[in-house]
């Protein structure tokens, strides 16, 4: 061990190294080769694409200042308010319906937990598109139902939203609800608690703290989907973000409608996941 | 009635017991963790089970106020049935306190609202009411201060002493105690005793499963040593802590004492 030269820096010196030290040198020197080269492909693509790129072309095409100047401030005011309403609303019902779904599928009653299973399994295995069709186009002429309008936005869309948020919902709370420990139950029972007072003021409090970093996930998804409602046609008062996006393009076959409408997903979507993942950690914190 | 070989008779000062269990059995499936017990709690006296994990020890305390289901036998408290389907639980539960080895707080309450909960939704208790009993219970586990922090914020010890606050602010009659102390840190276990001590002394009720074999010997009035199911030995603590006859409890005794 002793005769092993080290300099002044107490790296080892070159002399006669323990295999040990070969090794473990010849690791670390792979190591740095690896990561060089690593580098040097991601630069290399970085400056192909960098000289190979049109620039002024794809700047006209995507970023033209003008064709996005002409979308305000109708993006915000119609496009983006009328996203959220679509949102919240299809937010407020999945809830509603998931939370319904999530007490039947716990029920001691078989009826009620097949259908529950039964509703869940349809909503989550039907691509949403189709459930939009069904309900906006499908149902009103079948049934002659003409669906109401909430804050100047027709519910089709809405409802059809929330039919498949509650069926991924209900088992998000389901999880939550079963998720509160046994000992929880235990300790109010042994209180004297009944079992409808326990499921109040024990399960549920906590139950909801747990669900809520996967609810505001749902919300964001909600969020992206209501851009298929783009499907159902809309009119100018109650157009959504990207069939306005669309619409826009439409008139002078330009990308920066498209681009500008993408921003605006992202600057409600980026905090909403940014929240969930602090909701996360708080929840981590409490255990 | 009692077809056990030693037919419990610890007290004969007490008319009836405050707990009474008769032939109970409790089964998970397959197999049978309690395999026909009798035991029996005279009112203000302290009882320690101790015995080996798997022993049924805690299944038996739980079955006491039917946390657990019994298979079979009775569970008499003060001498009512408790097994009878007729029987309200809630009402039962609400004379027996009961505290964990995990010790089960509610972690979305503060100290002070843990202990107020039950005794404003169960007993209608008024706020205000339910508040000074809760402060005064907190203050008799030496917790007066800490009647604002959460679960979270609290350490172990002091945990379990609130969850003791709060099955005392029910008034019970009676405490069950299942490894009160087994999670907590080594330094922290005094405390809790100290304070499961100070209750008996004032004539509480207790049936206590433990591993704390110091805390059996000088408090318990009645020691049970339970083996695979069964009473295998009981009696004063002296005589079973000190001059066990089994071997099983030579044995366990061995294995716990060496450390």
């Amino acid at each position: 061990m002793t005769d092993i030269p080290v300099s002044d820096d107490g790296r080892l010196g070159e002399g006669d190294l323990p295999e040990l030290y070969r090794s473990g040198r010849a690791k670390q020197a792979r190591a740095k080769r690896n990561r060089i080269l690593s580098y040097a492909a991601g630069i290399g693509v970085f400056v192909a694409v960098a000289l190979l790129g049109d620039w002024g072309k794809i700047q006209e095409a995507y970023f033209d200042p003008e064709s996005a100047k002409v979308l305000f401030p109708e993006i915000i005011t119609t496009a983006t308010k009328n996203t959220l309403i679509y949102t919240f609303g299809a937010f407020v019902g999945g809830v509603a319906i998931g939370l319904l779904m999530a007490v039947m599928k716990m029920s001691s009653l078989r009826p009620y937990r097949w259908f529950a299973i039964t509703y869940i399994e349809i909503f989550r295995g039907l691509p949403a598109l189709l459930t939009i069709f069904i309900v906006g186009f499908g149902t009103p002429t079948a049934l002659g139902v003409q669906f109401p309008t909430i804050f100047g936005v027709p519910t089709a869309g809405i409802i059809s939203l929330a039919l498949v948020a509650g069926a991924y919902l209900a088992e998000t709370i389901r999880a939550g609800i079963q998720g509160v420990p046994k000992g929880q139950v235990e300790a109010a029972r042994s209180l004297g608690m009944s079992p409808s007072l326990t499921t109040r003021v024990v399960v549920i409090p906590q139950a909801f703290r747990l669900v809520i970093p996967p609810l505001t996930n749902e919300m964001v998804l909600l969020l992206k989907d209501t851009a298929l409602l783009a499907a159902l046609g809309t009119t100018a008062t109650t157009v959504e973000l990207t069939k306005f996006g669309r619409d826009a393009f439409s008139i002078n076959l330009n990308n920066t409608p498209f681009i500008v409408a993408g921003v605006m997903y992202l600057m409600l979507t980026i905090p909403l996941t940014y929240l969930v993942g602090r909701l996360e950690k708080r929840n981590m914190a409490s255990r | 009635m009692t077809d056990a070989p030693a037919a419990p008779s610890s007290t004969p000062s007490a008319d009836i017991p405050a707990i009474e269990l008769r032939g109970l059995r409790k089964a998970f499936g397959d197999n049978e963790v309690l395999k026909g017990i009798d035991l029996s709690v005279a009112p203000k006296k302290v009882i320690c089970i101790i015995g080996a994990s798997g022993s049924g020890k805690s299944t038996l305390l739980r079955c006491v106020n039917r946390l657990e289901e019994p298979s079979g036998g009775q569970v008499l408290i003060d001498g009512i049935d408790i097994t009878h389907p007729d029987c309200d639980l809630d009402l039962v539960r609400q004379r027996i306190g009961m505290v964990f080895q995990q010790f089960n707080l509610f972690p979305h309450l503060s100290a002070l609202d843990n202990v107020t909960l039950a005794q404003r939704k169960v007993l209608r208790r008024s706020d205000e009411q339910a508040d000074e009993v809760a402060r005064a219970v907190l203050d008799r586990v030496g917790l007066a201060e800490k009647a604002d922090a959460y679960p979270s914020q609290l350490s172990g010890g002091q945990q379990q002493r609130v969850a003791i606050a709060r099955a005392l602010a029910m008034n019970p009659e009676m405490m069950l105690f299942d490894e009160a102390t087994s999670a907590l840190d080594p330094e922290l276990v005094g405390d809790v005793l100290d304070v499961m001590r100070t209750l008996a002394s004032e004539g509480m009720t207790m049936l206590v499963v433990t591993h704390e074999m110091g805390f059996a010997r000088r408090v318990a009035d009645h020691v049970v040593f339970m083996d695979q199911g069964v009473i295998c030995e009981q009696g004063p603590p002296d005589q079973v802590l000190g001059t066990p006859q089994t071997p099983r409890l030579q044995q366990f005794l061995e294995k716990v004492l060496e450390h």
